[in-house]
């Protein structure tokens, strides 16, 4: 019974003697504290209320096991050790790294993969326009009966567009189902590469029986001025988002020394910046597309040129990166 | 860091077990699916009536009912589809990654059902990899009704989706718990023998106490007072009985 008295007094003393360092801690952790504004001094508070929080979380675990005060030093300990140990926020500083060194070295990374897509979706185009172009009843496959009746009289679906809508939904439209045909570019990878190398395959095979099919009506030369301005970036996200997917599935194949939830973990995470990186690239795609692509206000020198250049500039910024200053230099 | 997820002998639970670089060991209850369609469900109906709210308010100020009928034909979206469509489509689908980038890994549907998602080392999520998560939802919902997702969910150790498993992110429960003060609970490890569990259960059922139905606070304070093997106090009408309960329950909270 003296024991047993001791023991309760000794853990009445250190409860009382602790308590309000606890609360202190706790306060310290509350999110209403601005972080930026914490001075040096309380990050050396932080740190001393955090290493003898560890040794009361000790204590308190071999004395009174799993009681609820040993649930709250955990609740405590797990929210000085995130405020402790979690990586800097600087999004602004971590963007510019990304285009400035992350991408260019991603990009390096993805060559061959990126290589494969380009063959794949160049193999899909010419499959489309070989199949449309021997056989050319198989359109209704690839195009809508509403797109082949525009074609068979002499005319581009694309020709009355701006009429249907305005520019600034068309473009919106336009973008959202690009980064969606990305998106599940990319996605789909995770079915060990099997869906990806379908989308990349049947885009390629569509834009190849839509040429051949528009090539029968003499029609094929305004269907290259219509793409030529949006093309170039639009193209060129979707095969970068078809490697990454062929990368994803390459990782699940063969992981190499990995096991394949890590391989698929990090390929994942390398594929997710490349997708940030780009995805503005697609709004930019889908203004052209929606401004200059359906206008007939421009003629095919310029579409060519604002393709070409606007090409170049994405080009230019995955491989070589944005110039500036990074965190890394 | 290291985690794992063992099961506890004689339970269903799973944890997330991780040792800090401090050589400290700490577990967090992994939800399983169950908590998980929970807080969907929860989330999907907030989104939807967020976006129908958006279509009926802003559609009904400053459109006609000819514009707003002409929105929803094939070929004619103009300016009001831009101005009624668009944001309502931003607010069904970003409702996820905004959310759960603004409330560290909550949404509400989460926060109601008290699971949050965390790194593999127990720590808040970063923006991209939130972001990622949500990237693979429209993979995690083929082919319809979130199938394969729920299927990764069932067959993975630490019951994650496919954009889970791609993000490095498990959905745990938030076992931070705000309501018992730190008197409160220094009181009961001063002066109660209860185990941790009782010493939780009997916190929650007395801070529930005026909201339970008079039956239920009976039921509940009995079967409380037996498991931990304390006489049941006898009394004649039910409001008496129920006084005597809560003043046995609130004597366990007290210097005996």
């Amino acid at each position: 019974m003296q024991q047993l008295n001791n023991q309760s007094q000794a853990l009445s003393h250190w409860l009382n003697a602790r308590k309000s360092q606890w609360e202190h801690l706790e306060n310290t952790l509350k999110p209403t504290t601005s972080r930026r504004d914490r001075e040096i001094g309380d990050a050396r508070q932080l740190l001393s209320g955090y290493r003898a929080l560890l040794s009361d979380l000790s204590l308190s675990r071999r004395v009174n096991g799993k009681a609820m005060i040993t649930r709250y030093l955990e609740n405590l300990f797990l929210k000085a050790h995130e405020e402790i140990y979690r990586p800097s926020n600087h999004p602004l500083a971590r963007l510019i790294d990304l285009y400035h060194w992350e991408i260019p070295q991603l990009m390096r990374e993805l060559k061959t993969a990126i290589f494969s897509a380009f063959a794949l979706f160049a193999l899909g185009i010419a499959a489309g326009w070989w199949l449309i172009g021997s056989y050319p009843d198989l359109i209704g496959l690839l195009a809508s009966p509403k797109m082949i009746d525009h074609v068979q009289k002499g005319e581009l679906w694309t020709d009355g567009l701006l009429n249907v809508a305005p520019s600034s939904v068309l473009s919106l439209s336009i973008a959202a189902n690009n980064i969606t045909v990305t998106l599940f570019a990319f996605g789909l990878g995770a079915f060990y590469g099997v869906g990806t190398l379908y989308i990349i395959g049947f885009n390629g095979f569509m834009l190849g029986g839509i040429f051949a099919f528009t090539a029968a009506y003499q029609l094929d030369g305004r269907l290259f001025a219509f793409i030529i301005g949006h093309g170039v970036v639009e193209l060129s996200v979707i095969i970068i988002a078809g490697a990454m997917g062929l990368q994803l599935g390459e990782a699940l194949i063969r992981p190499g020394t990995r096991n394949r939830l890590q391989a698929f973990q990090e390929t994942s995470i390398s594929a997710g910046k490349v997708l940030l990186a780009v995805t503005p690239f697609l709004l930019f795609a889908g203004l052209i597309e929606g401004f200059v692509s359906p206008d007939q206000a421009f003629n095919l020198p310029q579409r060519a040129v604002i393709g070409c250049c606007s090409g170049t500039i994405f080009w230019l910024i995955l491989l070589f990166g944005v110039p500036g200053k990074s965190r890394q230099q | 860091m290291m985690n794992n997820t063992p099961n506890k002998p004689g339970s269903f639970q799973d944890y997330l077990c991780i040792q800090s670089a401090d050589g400290m060991d700490y577990q967090l209850e992994i939800a399983g699916m169950g908590a998980r369609t929970y807080a969907f469900v929860i989330d999907w109906h907030i989104r939807l009536l967020l976006a129908i709210s958006w279509l009926a308010i802003c559609g009904l100020a400053f459109f006609n009912w000819e514009e707003i009928r002409n929105v929803f034909k094939p070929g004619h979206p103009g300016d009001t589809g831009l101005v009624l469509i668009l944001p309502t489509l931003l607010i069904y689908f970003l409702y996820h990654p905004v959310l759960e980038i603004l409330m560290a890994g909550r949404t509400p549907g989460k926060r109601m059902t008290g699971v949050r998602l965390v790194d593999l080392q127990g720590h808040t999520p970063g923006i991209g990899a939130l972001l990622l998560r949500n990237v693979f939802r429209l993979i995690d919902s083929l082919p319809g009704f979130y199938f394969l997702g729920l299927v990764a969910v069932a067959l993975t150790g630490k019951h994650q989706r496919i954009g889970d498993l791609a993000a490095g992110l498990v959905l745990v429960y938030d076992n931070v718990d705000k309501t018992h003060s730190l008197q409160q609970i220094s009181t009961l490890t001063l002066h109660s023998r209860l185990s941790g569990d009782d010493q939780t259960l009997l916190l929650d059922l007395l801070k529930r106490w005026d909201e339970l139905a008079s039956e239920r606070r009976i039921l509940f304070a009995t079967q409380f007072l037996s498991r931990i093997g304390r006489d049941i106090p006898e009394a004649s009408g039910r409001h008496t009985q129920e006084q005597a309960l809560k003043r046995a329950l609130k004597s366990l909270l007290s210097k005996s």
